[in-house]
């Protein structure tokens, strides 16, 4: 076979031939020969590239990936000789990238370092050439033909690489336990149930990039020795669910999973598993039931997984971020992925922003950036100009930080030791008109929501916690109840038997400790300061501001506002059910909340 | 998606499932996700001849342990959200009840939603058109507050819209 330097690829779609560009084709393969190119450079055909009405004719030149729009056949004897002679891009025939139009993930922002979500919305998930035309599979390949599994685990722990599910558990350490049980076969699982409310970084790489995961599940499964693997991900995710099963039909094709892979005698096969919508499956001994067809219910630990795993054999379980960061340790070097982060937290970190800041959406950003950095810099700032109240890490199960602690930096130790956890990445951010104890009261619904019941403390506990916040929102709190949640939240702490349980008291024992004020106003004052609870605030009208319009009157659903036209109206606070409807139909800002 | 339990032959759905995924324990639960995908919810019908047609399997293979009792099938059915175990309206109207869409206005749209529809969370309407339930996080949270509509997302939506979004649906 032929090899080229390079490939260039020229759109023939009807539209792009009827701009010419064949004639295009004809001038190149002229120019090529002229420059005596022609067995360097090759020039295929290939269906539409960009928009060609407003684009064409145009091509794809790899491997830069370059994209010349807009071009005649006048124009190629330059670009032949700048480009394929002189190597420069020439870029007055670059075609104008479209404004990006990706909410999740725009162009990196400032401060980002992509090295997990570097492939996502720049290759063709569905097609494996684009992932091997992105150095995929080359670490496979090097693993496979040149290192051996206790290699493969040296070079990983050398990385520092620690686990992205959330727990921070060192990888390598993970892998070698697993490997060195004297039992077969072994397990590989990959846990892509990913059900932290606004976490959704697993989604986007499993959409966007499934063979990075593949790839790092096949050299897992080498460095283990394990024969059979399975992706747990979650029903919520249908278009993941489908991107990973074409990626793995495509990696048997190539002959990179099944048996006797590249000849060399190991073989591994990969399935994918869907949930049913059950948030305790992300805990590892759920996820292995639920896997093997039985309600998703933790069991206690030990035995671990690694030793009494899936159908009772040695299993090893990593996150997915953990997975497709793999091959590009093998790939780069471990010294250049420990170059980054701090001292006990290499790498990058990705993470979903939500919430009340300006760019919302996916970051992956260096270990050892601070939340300041992250809120300010890569977030882009508080919405609306408000004010930054709290920011929760670490899901529903982790803590909330705030403004004292902005200058943390992002490692697994700093926030565990400031009572809030790394967990998978999920970012929510909350401005000062966000009630804390309002806040409490929707983690502590959601934990209660999903606890599985099997155990009694995460069972009952986190009702009862729930009920004392309902209310303390409802105006109704006591004397005590404080006491109370504290001793609860620390029960249901201790004694839980699973991640979900241990961590659900997490945001009632950060808010309280951080915003106990508020808390007491709650009970004590019966006023909610940020105005949200809806016992605790009234809705008045200013006399001086109240222009007599009527809107407010007509817009009332209980007919709580009364008033002559032209004259200040008033609320009937016993009618009102404040739902607030005046206050956003209001055109002089006229009507103030109270509490 | 079609929900009219009556109209589809009910043994042929189930057997097929079971054939499609095959006679292994791993196999239950995305043959009760086939069913009541079919159904919209798992008739116990359903169940019945799903354990039926897995010991005719396990009479052929018995090497697979997949000797299941209709009670652990129901507990399967009775514990992931996805799987429902009561008749659902012809089409679900799921709210995303996770923070992000929480703190984005999800609050309001929440209670908006219940006071259109004329139903609370799992209720079904009397004319059987709607189910309203919640649903944990579809990570899609970079537009949130957001409504799935049978298989349709919505993103952003605010109480103006839900009129337009649930005409769509008859």
């Amino acid at each position: 076979m032929a090899f080229y330097r390079s490939h260039v690829l020229v759109s023939v779609d009807p539209e792009c031939l009827a701009k010419g560009a064949h004639e295009v084709i004809d001038a190149l393969n002229d120019e090529l020969i002229a420059q005596g190119l022609l067995d360097e450079v090759q020039v295929l055909e290939t269906s539409r590239i960009g928009d060609p009405y407003r684009l064409g004719p145009d091509m794809l030149v790899y491997p830069e990936k370059e994209h010349y729009a807009n071009l005649s056949a006048d124009d190629i004897p330059y670009l032949v000789e700048e480009h394929f002679l002189k190597g420069r891009v020439v870029e007055k025939f670059r075609a104008q990238e479209k404004a990006v139009s990706d909410e999740e993930l725009g162009a990196p922002k400032p401060k980002e370092v992509r090295i997990v979500l570097r492939n996502c919305g720049k290759i063709d998930p569905h097609n494996i050439e684009d992932y091997i035309a992105e150095d995929g599979y080359q670490s496979l390949a090097k693993v496979i033909s040149s290192m051996t599994p206790e290699q493969v685990i040296a070079e990983v722990s050398k990385s520092g690489l620690r686990g992205r599910g959330g727990a921070g558990f060192p990888a390598a350490r993970k892998w070698q336990l697993c490997r060195q049980v004297p039992d077969n076969p072994k397990y590989l699982t990959c846990n892509a149930d990913e059900g932290d409310p606004g976490a959704f970084m697993n989604r986007r790489v499993l959409e966007s990039d499934p063979h990075s995961v593949v790839e790092g599940m096949i050299i897992a499964a080498y460095a283990i020795g394990a024969s059979r693997g399975y992706i747990y991900c979650r029903a919520e995710y249908p278009i993941a669910v489908q991107n990973l099963k074409i990626a793995i039909a495509q990696a048997h094709e190539f002959g990179f999973l099944g048996d006797d892979i590249f000849g060399t005698g190991f073989s591994f096969d990969l399935e994918v598993r869907m949930g049913a919508g059950a948030f305790v499956c992300g805990e590892e001994t759920a996820l292995i039931a639920s896997i093997e067809g039985k309600r998703g219910e933790p069991r206690p630990r030990p035995p671990f997984p690694a030793v009494k795993g899936v159908w009772g054999k040695p299993t090893n379980n990593n996150n997915v971020e953990t997975y497709a960061v793999v091959p590009q340790i093998i790939l780069k070097g471990a010294e250049w992925y420990a170059s980054m982060g701090t001292e006990k937290s290499k790498g990058t970190k990705t993470f979903a922003i939500a919430g009340d800041v300006i760019n919302t959406g996916l970051i992956e950003v260096p270990f050892g950036i601070t939340l300041r950095e992250v809120i300010f810099d890569v977030g882009g700032g508080i919405k609306d100009g408000k004010q930054f109240k709290a920011i929760q890490t670490g899901g529903p199960m982790g803590g909330c930080l705030t403004a004292e602690q902005l200058d943390l930096p992002l490692d697994y130790e700093a926030l565990t030791a400031a009572g809030s956890m790394m967990g998978s990445g999920g970012l929510i951010i909350m401005d000062h008109e966000t009630c804390m104890v309002d806040m409490a009261r929707f983690f502590m619904e959601f934990t209660q929501d999903e606890s599985c019941g099997k155990c009694t403390p995460c069972r009952v506990g986190t009702r009862r916690i729930l009920e004392i916040l309902e209310k303390i929102c409802a105006g109704e709190g006591q004397p005590g109840d404080l006491e109370t949640l504290e001793d609860l939240c620390y029960e249901v702490t201790r004694n839980s038997l699973c991640g979900l349980g241990q961590g659900a008291p997490n945001p009632v024992i950060s808010m309280l400790k951080h915003f106990r004020a508020e808390y007491e106003a709650h009970i004590y004052e019966k006023k909610c300061p940020a105005r949200v609870c809806k016992a605790l605030i009234r809705y008045e009208i200013q006399a001086a501001a109240c222009t007599g319009c009527t809107v407010c009157a007509r817009n009332c659903p209980v007919e709580a506002i009364n008033g002559e036209r032209r004259q200040a109206h008033i609320i009937d606070v016993d009618k009102c059910i404040r739902c607030g409807i005046c206050a956003q139909v209001c055109n002089f800002n006229a009507i103030q909340v109270l509490s | 998606m079609l929900k009219i339990a009556e109209t589809k032959d009910l043994t042929a759905i189930v057997e097929a499932a079971v054939i499609k995924h095959g006679a292994h324990a791993d196999a239950f639960v995305p043959i009760l996700l086939e069913i009541n995908h079919e159904f919209g919810y798992i008739p116990g019908d359903a169940i019945r001849m799903a354990r039926k047609f897995l010991h005719e399997l396990y009479g052929k293979n018995p090497e697979e342990h997949i000797l299941v009792s209709e009670g652990q099938l129901y507990g399967l059915a009775s514990f992931y959200h996805m799987l429902h175990t009561e008749k659902t309206g012809r089409h679900v109207v799921q709210f995303c009840e996770s923070a992000p869409c929480h703190v984005q206005g999800g609050r309001e749209l929440w209670k908006s939603m219940q006071q259109s529809l004329g139903l609370a969370a799992g209720e079904t309407s009397p004319d059987d058109r709607f189910t309203l339930k919640t649903v944990s996080c579809l990570g899609v949270c970079g537009v949130g507050p957001v409504v799935l509509v049978d298989d349709d997302l919505y993103g952003n939506v605010t109480p103006e819209q839900l009129a337009d979004i649930f005409a769509k649906y008859e």
